[in-house]
């Protein structure tokens, strides 16, 4: 289990780190924090001829803010979100999601970027950040950006909207108004291991906003408009045959066990969140 | 003041006349791990941190199919020096573990496979390199042929006539079938309860946090292959090697330097043990290979699949008349030497009734070959699937007679007065009360307390549940019962050596081995109690067949009862010597003199034990003419009276709480009652206990190879293959009672392998407990949440 021969460049600036992924025939991986490239070089199944770290690129580790957003670099760590020493766009959510990831061994290195790229379906940025609307931006090899929103960033399981000569530079968040509300629950095996079922609430009045979304199905998060609807409106746990109706429609083919963890997710983080209150 | 014990009694210490007080770091003493200085802070020497010039660095070519004909391999010219095959071992004979017992087949196995594969992970060639990258590049390039064979993934389908066959050469798939054919007459005919049920455990991998390693060069001065490997075993693998490479015993030192965790894993010969020693005589360079944990997910999926099926008789108060069972055990393509594939079913088929008063008894064992990686022993061997099988269906009965499941077990165990008793299978239990251990066990649960919250929990839809495991597991057992396994290799009398150094230190040299369990330190204090020296003045070594006496090694819970007792045996012998040399020395007669805090004394005089070691080493010159001239140096052989193993004991009490809508299932309390005999070091125990039950929790809720239906395995990285972490375990309670075993020196009994018995019980009984109101009866390992959830939904759903 050790890795094919490959060369480790760490580039100084992130327009260096562009240039090397402009004009090259060579199968470039970027390295943020390895916490799944890692396992996956050693699998063999990563087989690069080269690596771009970006962990160190002080562009992706930045944290700027504007009166309705905060945008974070994706090179920031999931410790640090944990251990709250950055800006919150929202009550809380952002250290409780983090502290859920893996274990602290890996938030100590693995970064919130490096998470939406691998795009795992059961990683939990990828469900946490659909649920509050963030959007990232992507910086192409010509130093171009571009912003996506999070509902179109994931095109199915470890496969997103980044080319392979781009890369994730931030994610951008809105800013939520005091009174807004969130719940994320997610069922796991152990403590550290990834969701066998994730589900988030976010909601705000003022900005009359209010997303349910699914996680850890087989692609890319499940937004159902109808039930973050239907939850503003009555302020109540929705009833397993809602959940039920509505998940068939939007996930025909998940198998009854995945879908009934889903509905009970979604029912635990909405009381979660309506104790909130 | 007499300290040494000038007969050896069998009875408590503490009755022993004369008998003072401690020794500080004797018998009893919760003493500190020697090892853990080295072993916690990083500087250990694992196979892995070996330094080696001119050190290759191995990588396996290993079979991607479940089963077929190996046509050829193909190696690319520029690595022709680099990559061995069958071809080029050609000398290297086949395992091929013999066993008499009656119709035993016999499989062999190349230590690189040979015209056939059998499971996926068989070693094909081996490839060297400065580096395991470069070697497992090396790897990448080399390509096997391989005509595909319909492979045999479960046993069920292995045993049918019409199955392909494993072994070309045999007529079935059966390594072997036993039957114990009990008289059922009686049961079947008073019977007022007849359960049937089926059981199954999962196939698991052991997981030491170091897995298989090994190093061998060719040493030209001593004209020897050195092997250094990961061993429980250093002296049997010599044996295994100098076999199997047709080399002279003479020829061959196995050094065990430090072994991270062994669990039966690493009690039997390697295959590529084999391969990397006659690569590295062949190359005459020192080659290693170091298993990665993929590859122990992967060709180390070895151990623990039962199937059962299972009628148990009983009254109408639950009293257990008669069981009838047929356990099937999922053996794989191979056998182990020494301990072939046969040890797990014939534990199994003894030990089905357990620690129950059972008259009537019928059972049919099953091996069966598979194309799985060959079944080797782990913690418990056999008896984690037999308890689990027959704890449920003590709590099955109960719950069909209606009566609380803990009086239903104590009243079917073996009662105290019955002791020594012999049971229905032979076994000889030598000591202990096994009624008391659930009562025990009932009073720190708090039972009628825990029945009224659980009727109050049910209200408000939470569902807790209760569980008994209860236990007896035969430990150290000898020459006799191994031999009546048909073994081609019989453990028989340990030995030890202690000696006294020029310094007056005390040095203790073991063939059995420390791989993690504490034995460094327990042997240790065994020395420090005869010679009443302090455990910082012993040094312990082990494992190196070139330094130690022999010994079959650290397996079947023996290291303390048989190395123990060696050590005993020989300090005992080296206490009186040395008493002997200090007469000389304080002119007095030898039984005048006693032994305190490392000097000897008579009367009101004294003189160390660096004087005396001085006297004989250095001086002899002080020394009488007809002293003793068998020196300060004892080497001495031990077993117990008995060859039939001492019986440990426990009950293990769980308290869950299943989660309905998720199927989560988390512990509210675990207590554990255990009589082990004589406790050496209590420390050292609670830790054994504690990581037994953390294994058994494993087995229990956890751990599961899973296989598709080409036999490839599903669970190749810890991401699918789930071990229980600190979170998921339970804060464990722990009690103990020491009932001397009359037969082993101190009363010892082992205790290694216990405690990874009883917890898929317990567990399991707790689940069932807490999920009976919903009608749901789980039987099967592990009791995953998903498992769990689906029979809930199952219970729920309409039709």
């Amino acid at each position: 289990m050790k890795p094919v021969d490959f060369q480790f460049t760490q580039p100084a600036t992130l327009a260096e780190a562009t240039q090397m992924l402009r004009d090259t025939n060579e199968e470039i991986k970027i390295m943020s924090g390895g916490q799944s490239l890692g396992p996956m070089l050693n699998l063999r199944l990563a087989r690069p001829e080269k690596i771009v770290s970006v962990s160190g690129l002080s562009e992706l580790r930045e944290v700027n803010q504007g009166e309705d957003f905060i945008e974070f670099g994706a090179a920031l760590r999931h410790a640090e979100f944990e251990d709250g020493a950055l800006l919150e766009p929202i009550s809380g959510m952002m250290r409780h999601v983090a502290s859920g990831i893996a274990y602290r061994a890996v938030r100590n290195r693995g970064t919130i970027g490096g998470s939406l790229c691998h795009a795992d379906p059961a990683a939990d940025w990828i469900t946490a950040l659909t649920a509050l609307g963030a959007s990232v931006r992507i910086v192409s090899a010509q130093g171009d950006t571009r912003d996506i929103d999070m509902t179109r960033f994931m095109h199915g399981a470890y496969r997103t909207e980044v080319n392979s000569d781009e890369i994730l530079k931030s994610v951008i968040l809105p800013r939520y108004s005091s009174s807004a509300v969130w719940g994320y629950y997610k069922t796991c095996r152990k403590v550290g291991e990834f969701a066998d079922a994730i589900a988030a609430w976010v909601a705000d009045r003022e900005k009359r906003y209010s997303r349910v979304v699914f996680g850890s199905t087989a692609g890319a998060p499940i937004v159902s408009v109808l039930l973050g609807r239907q939850i503003a409106v009555t302020g109540e746990v929705p009833s397993n045959e809602v959940i039920k109706a509505e998940l068939a429609r939007l996930a025909p083919d998940l198998d009854p066990v995945k879908q009934h963890l889903l509905i009970v997710s979604l029912q635990r983080c909405t009381k979660q969140a309506l104790n909130h209150d | 003041m007499l300290h040494v014990f000038e007969v050896y009694v069998k009875t408590d210490k503490q009755n022993l006349p004369g008998w003072s007080g401690e020794v500080k770091t004797g018998i009893g003493a919760c003493v500190t791990r020697k090892e853990d200085a080295r072993l916690l802070s990083g500087h250990a020497k694992f196979v892995g941190d070996l330094k080696f010039p001119r050190l290759l660095e191995a990588a396996y070519v290993r079979s991607p199919l479940a089963h077929g004909h190996l046509k050829s391999v193909t190696i690319p010219e520029e690595y022709k020096n680099k990559v061995f095959t069958a071809w080029d071992l050609a000398e290297v004979l086949p395992i091929r573990p013999e066993s008499t017992l009656p119709g035993y087949k016999a499989s062999e196995q190349y230590p690189l496979a040979k015209d056939k594969v059998r499971f996926v992970g068989e070693c094909i060639a081996i490839c060297v390199a400065p580096t395991r990258a470069e070697a497992e590049d090396i790897a990448e390039q080399v390509v096997v042929d391989i005509d595909p064979l319909p492979p045999l993934v479960n046993a069920s389908d292995a045993k049918s006539h019409d199955a392909p066959r494993l072994h070309e050469d045999w007529d079935d798939n059966l390594f072997l079938t036993t039957a114990f054919d009990g008289d059922l007459a009686f049961a079947e005919k008073n019977a007022t309860v007849v359960i049937e049920r089926e059981y199954k455990t999962a196939r698991q991998c052991m997981n030491p946090l170091e897995g298989k390693g090994t190093l061998s060069y060719w040493d030209e001065k001593a004209g020897q292959l050195v092997v250094y490997t990961s061993t429980q075993v250093p002296h049997l693998i010599r044996t295994g090697i100098a076999q199997h490479l047709q080399m002279d015993q003479g020829q061959v030192r196995v050094i065990a330097p430090d072994v991270g965790g062994g669990f039966g894993y690493k009690c039997v010969l390697q295959p590529e043990e084999l391969s990397v020693s006659w690569v590295a005589r062949k190359l005459k360079r020192p080659v290693r290979w170091v298993e990665d944990r993929r590859e122990h997910l992967v060709a180390g999926a070895n151990t623990r699949q039962h199937h059962y099926t299972l009628k148990a008789y009983a009254d109408d108060r639950g009293k257990l008349l008669g069981i009838d069972a047929e356990i099937t055990v999922d053996v794989g393509a191979y056998s182990v030497w020494p301990f072939t594939a046969c040890l797990e079913a014939a534990q199994a088929g003894g030990n089905l009734p357990g620690p129950y008063a059972l008259e009537g008894y019928r059972c049919k064992t099953y091996s069966v070959a598979t194309n799985k990686p060959g079944f080797t022993p782990y913690r418990g061997v056999a008896r984690p699937g037999v308890c689990f099988a027959m704890e449920l269906t003590i709590d099955a009965i109960a719950r069909a007679v209606d009566r609380e499941p803990a009086d239903v077990r104590r009243e079917n165990l073996v009662p105290g007065s019955a002791m020594p008793y012999t049971n229905v299978t032979g076994k000889f239990y030598d000591s202990g009360d096994y009624q008391r251990s659930v009562s025990e066990a009932t009073q720190a649960i708090g039972l009628e307390a825990f029945r009224e919250r659980q009727k109050e929990a049910r209200v408000h839809g939470r569902f807790l549940g209760l569980g008994f495991g209860t236990f007896t597991e035969q430990s150290a057992h000898g020459t006799k019962v191994f031999a009546s396994w048909g073994l081609p290799l019989v453990p028989g009398y340990e030995q030890a050596m202690v000696k006294l150094t020029p310094s007056g230190s005390v040095e203790i040299r073991s063939g059995n081995h420390s791989f993690g369990q504490g034995l460094e330190t327990a042997i240790g204090q065994v020395a420090s109690e005869w010679l009443t020296v302090d455990i910082s003045k012993i040094s312990v070594l082990m494992g190196d067949t070139g330094m130690t006496p022999y010994s079959t090694g650290a397996y079947a819970s023996r290291g303390m009862v048989m190395a123990g007792g060696a050590v005993s045996k020989a300090a005992e012998e080296l206490a009186t010597r040395i008493k002997i040399h200090a007469s000389h020395l304080l002119q007095c007669k030898a039984e005048d003199v006693i032994l305190k805090d490392g000097e000897a004394w008579s009367g009101v005089a004294s003189v160390d034990f660096a004087d005396i070691a001085r006297a004989w080493y250095l001086r002899p010159d002080q020394l009488d003419e007809e002293v003793d001239t068998a020196g300060l140096e004892v080497t001495q052989g031990y077993k117990p009276d008995i060859d039939t193993g001492v019986f440990t004991y426990a009950t293990h009490a769980a308290v869950v709480e299943v989660d309905p809508d998720t199927g989560q299932v988390s512990f509210e309390d675990y207590y554990v009652f255990e009589d082990c005999g004589r406790r050496v070091n209590p420390l050292i125990l609670e830790g054994q206990t504690y990581g037994g039950a953390a294994q058994g929790i494993g087995t229990a809720l956890f751990e599961e190879v899973l296989y598709d239906p080409s036999g490839q395995p599903l669970t190749s990285t810890l991401a699918d293959y789930v071990l229980p972490g600190a979170a998921e375990l339970p804060h464990f309670r722990l009690e103990h009672t020491e009932t001397l075993s009359p037969y082993t020196r101190h009363g010892i009994k082992g205790v290694g392998e216990g405690a990874a018995i009883a917890p898929s019980g317990a567990v399991l009984n707790a689940i069932n407990d807490a999920l009976e109101p919903l009608g749901v009866e789980i039987n099967e390992l592990p009791a995953t949440p998903h498992k769990i959830l689906s029979a809930i939904m199952v219970a729920n759903s309409p039709e």
